[in-house]
């Protein structure tokens, strides 16, 4: 098309933009301001940040979220790359079906699959913790690790595993030697994708997490309620820069060749 | 270990039903194990009648399902509803437009496309509390607008339906925005050149060309802001106050201070219900479509 | 299990191979004797490529779908990495993530040749398919073209001095004048290696250009076994006939006249053909005419003892090395002539469009086809 962009359009498309990226922004510049309660801007401080390092409750948040998220992504990377692989090469009855199902927990409400999960423990008297939490995650990070995986053995050439199988190499070679290989990245992007998802949920672990085992988006909210100081802008700007990094690599994972 | 890997690999051979399944097996065992088993329990928690301390007793009861006849709860269902709606119509016709400049523009779309995709992968927990920020009495918004003399006391924005709103269009906007332009990115130009060249104005071209063959788009971002609006918990928890309850809210209640976990339950399943009631319309729909669309 | 020179390589006896329904492969039988460089020629769905990877393993024949025998051994159940055979691929199926020389030494490193041994043999299999080793053996698939890729996969296959070597139309991909190159290389080094080729592809040119045999392939069925010759001159079937180079048909009622045969088309037209087993009295008859069989004569001056049939000059086609005229003659259809050009400029062709002519052949310059 040759007619040129209305200008009303860009105008709007800019404000949306501002829209979505404003607020992030204005609490990332915040994190910084050198004033407790107050919203002018006092001066540049880090003095927010090296709270967090005082504060215990952040610092066992963020513990108890990298091993939640370390253990939920291992699980759910293997257990996702094995489904991929079946669903991707195998020839079996209710393979369709499969493959629709694996979008249900995707698009179930987080409340819903929170509650049920507690549900299942409360009735099984098994006590909420660290365990139950990466149960949980694990849960709902497969159908993400599935996706990603599955999209790159679509994609690979399927002459590949024959090649070497008529050059010598049974299956099993063949699969650590040829399929692997050619993986690798997009199950490193499905770990990298079911590391973020573990480690910002919230709404799930509320409902499946005890006493003693708030993991860092639990600890925040709890801030947030209490409303405190811009110790809460500190870490959600720190969280903000990790995830965002996450992503940008499993991206880029994804499309290496 | 030779003859172990000849007997592993003549058997992985022999069977390829069998095959499959074992790879199948660990995942599937965690996701029926983990996610339809507690779903099955809640559904029949949702039909039993309350316990003395909240949980349950053996029995048979339709009372939780029932309950939502009562003005207060079916309000809830009814607000939760509306504003579902609402919030999709609201980034329709917002996310429209930014999709429509994305498409149309060479230069700047990976950099556009990245600052949509980018809110998307943030903590859902730091965006809304980025709206606090800006919202609450003591936020920047009414600070600002004190300074500027604007108004003489602090507006309340937090905690009303308006709050909400924003929220949850500022949450699910980019989840309309990719699916529309996804659709529009496909559209063949030359069908706009053919539309030219027959004498259509830009206006009638959109209007006849561009807009009937993005609805798959739309139909489809609709849809990812509808379902999860529904369920949505997070945002009228922290922006909208006790005032301001969701279905979601509604269930978080049944299993903290309310304590009555088959409400809890029923109320849950009944969003359940929705959210796939929503997904098979939309997959009916998606088949529909695919026989109009034009051949490529 | 060594097999005497004479004793055929591959041997395919009634195999057949269905998808679901479908039959893919239809009670497939022929021999491929060694060295010989065989191939396989078909239309897209004929079947080809299915008999190719059963050949190396990758299908099974059906549970009561005959046998296939590699080197005198029946392999049905045999896995490809047991069959001692190698293959080249459409797309080259080149290893992404290992650089050339890797790519050539997989198939070693499988039989666990020691490393010595590996570094040599590489090497000149990279220099039997013309790329430099030194140049090449530490590039990555990714940096090669096309025909680059296609050297690589053919080394890889050949570094493994197999006795058999299967290959899924491997210059497909490639542009013309290179393929042309390819093809001369491919017959080279069969001849020079002494292996067994069996070759798959669409383009009747070049199985008719590399091959020694050919096996013409048409729903799952072979439809004519024999040399390019063979093929080609004698097509057995219309669909031979129509499938390598050009044909033009004629049909009639076959009847004894004397000695000699005749076949009489509905409207009276009426034509000779030589002696054949098939033809009897009162039978329907096709024959095939190849266009460079035929000639254009004016309907009166006929030599004697030809076959003629009338009709109107429709078009004339400029060819550069030759012309088509193509004639309509009632009954039979366009009739496509092909004439050497003598040069249109000082000695042009005596018909023009609208004209009535006559084509001629000689009764012997037909093939009597069978039935399908």
């Amino acid at each position: 098309m040759n007619t040129p962009i209305p200008r009303w359009l860009i105008g709007l498309t800019a404000v949306v933009y501002f829209f979505l990226h404003l607020p992030v922004l204005v609490l990332v510049v915040f994190s910084f301001n050198d004033s407790k309660f107050s919203v002018d801007w006092r001066g540049f401080t880090l003095q927010w940040y090296q709270r967090l390092w005082e504060r215990p409750d952040i610092l066992r948040g963020l513990k108890a979220s990298l091993i939640v998220g370390s253990a939920a992504t291992v699980i759910s990377a293997v257990l996702g790359t094995l489904l991929a692989l079946a669903l991707a090469r195998q020839r079996f009855r209710g393979r369709r079906a499969l493959e629709g199902f694996l979008f249900v927990p995707i698009v179930t409400p987080e409340i819903v699959t929170g509650i049920s999960l507690l549900l299942l423990f409360a009735l099984l008297k098994f006590p909420l913790g660290l365990t139950t939490i990466t149960i949980a995650h694990v849960a709902f990070c497969i159908s993400f690790v599935v996706i990603v995986v599955l999209a790159r053995l679509q994609g690979m050439d399927e002459n590949l595993e024959e090649a070497a199988m008529i050059l010598g190499a049974d299956e099993i070679t063949t699969f650590w030697k040829i399929t692997v290989p050619q993986l690798w990245p997009g199950i490193l992007s499905g770990a990298l994708l079911a590391f973020t998802m573990s480690f910002d949920d919230f709404v799930i672990t509320s409902f499946v997490s005890g006493p003693g085992s708030s993991t860092l988006p639990i600890v925040v909210y709890g801030m947030v309620r209490k409303n405190v100081e811009p110790s809460i802008n500190a870490i959600s700007t720190i969280i903000l820069f990790a995830t965002a990094i996450l992503i940008y690599l499993a991206d880029r994972l994804a499309r290496a060749k | 270990m030779g003859a172990f890997r000849e007997r592993a690999l003549a058997w992985l051979y022999s069977r390829p039903e069998a095959r499959a399944w074992a790879l199948l097996a660990p995942a599937g065992f965690w996701l029926v194990a983990f996610f339809l088993v507690p779903l099955l329990i809640m559904f029949v928690y949702s039909l039993m009648p309350r316990g003395i301390y909240g949980g349950v007793e053996p029995g048979f009861t339709l009372a939780h399902y029932t309950r939502f006849f009562d003005p207060l709860y079916l309000q809830v269902l009814q607000r939760t509803f509306a504003w579902s709606i609402a919030c999709t119509v609201i980034c329709l016709v917002l996310g429209y437009p930014v999709a429509y400049v994305i498409a149309r523009s060479r230069r700047w779309r990976t950099l556009l496309l990245f600052l949509v995709v980018l809110p998307f992968w943030t903590s859902f927990l730091v965006r809304t509390f980025a709206m606090i920020f800006l919202m609450r009495d003591t936020g920047l918004i009414n600070s600002w607008m004190l300074k500027l003399s604007v108004i003489q006391e602090p507006l309340t924005i937090l905690y009303t339906p308006f709050a909400v709103m924003t929220g949850l269009v500022y949450g699910f906007l980019p989840f309309m925005i990719l699916p529309i332009y996804a659709s529009l990115e496909k559209l063949d130009p030359s069908l706009h050149e053919a539309a030219e060249v027959l004498g259509a104005r830009p206006l009638a071209r959109f209007r006849r060309v561009t807009l009937p063959l993005s609805m798959p788009g739309v139909v489809a971002g609709s849809l990812l802001v509808f379902i999860p609006a529904l369920g949505s918990f997070l945002t009228s928890d922290l922006l909208g106050g006790a005032k301001q309850v969701m279905i979601g809210n509604l269930v978080q209640n049944q299993f903290s201070s309310a304590r009555n976990w088959p409400f809890g339950s029923a109320a849950s399943f009944i969003v359940m219900a929705l959210v796939l009631a929503a997904v098979m319309w939309y997959l009916r729909v998606k088949d529909a479509g695919a026989r109009i669309e034009p051949a490529k | 299990m060594t097999v005497s020179p004479q004793q055929p390589v591959v041997q395919l006896s009634d195999v057949s191979k269905s998808f679901g329904e479908v039959k893919a492969v239809d009670k497939v039988s022929f021999d491929i004797k060694r060295g010989e460089f065989f191939s396989i020629l078909g239309p897209s769905g004929c079947g080809k490529t299915t008999t190719l990877r059963l050949l190396a393993g990758f299908e099974e024949p059906d549970e009561d779908g005959g046998e296939v025998r590699l080197l005198g051994e029946t392999v049905n159940k045999k896995r490809p990495y047991e069959r001692k055979i190698a293959m080249v691929f459409q797309n080259y199926a080149l290893f992404p993530h290992l650089d050339v020389a890797r790519n050539v030494s997989f198939g070693l490193e499988q039989r666990k040749t020691p490393k010595i041994e590996i570094e040599g043999r590489v090497r000149r299999a990279l220099e039997m398919v013309r790329l430099k080793p030194d140049m090449f053996s530490h590039r990555m698939p990714g940096q090669l073209s096309g025909g680059q890729r296609q050297r690589v996969a053919l080394a890889r296959a050949l570094v493994l001095e197999p006795a058999i070597l299967l290959l899924d139309e491997p210059l497909g991909a490639i542009d013309l004048k290179l393929r042309k190159e390819m093809q001369l290389e491919l017959k080279a080094l069969n001849q020079q290696l002494g292996t067994t080729f069996v070759y798959v592809t669409h383009d009747q040119e070049e199985a008719l250009t590399m091959s020694d045999r050919i096996a013409v392939m048409d729903n799952g069925r072979v439809a004519q076994l024999g040399t390019p010759a063979e093929i080609y001159e004698n097509p057995r079937t219309a669909f031979v006939a129509r499938f390598i180079g050009e044909s033009n048909f004629f049909e009639g009622l076959a009847r004894r006249a004397g000695t000699a045969w005749e076949v009489r088309q509905q409207n009276g037209a009426c034509f000779q053909v030589p002696p054949h087993p098939a033809l009897a009295n009162d039978k329907p008859i096709r024959i095939a005419v190849r266009p460079e069989w035929l000639d254009v004569q004016t309907p009166d001056a006929v030599p004697p003892g030809e076959n003629a049939l009338t009709g109107v000059v429709r078009e004339i086609i400029y060819l550069g090395e030759t012309l088509h005229v193509i004639v309509t003659v009632p009954g039979s259809g366009d009739v496509t002539v092909a004439l050497r050009n003598e040069g249109q400029l000082i000695k042009p062709l005596a018909w023009k469009k609208g004209d009535t002519a006559a084509v001629a052949w000689l009764p012997e310059d037909c093939q009597i086809l069978e039935e399908e």
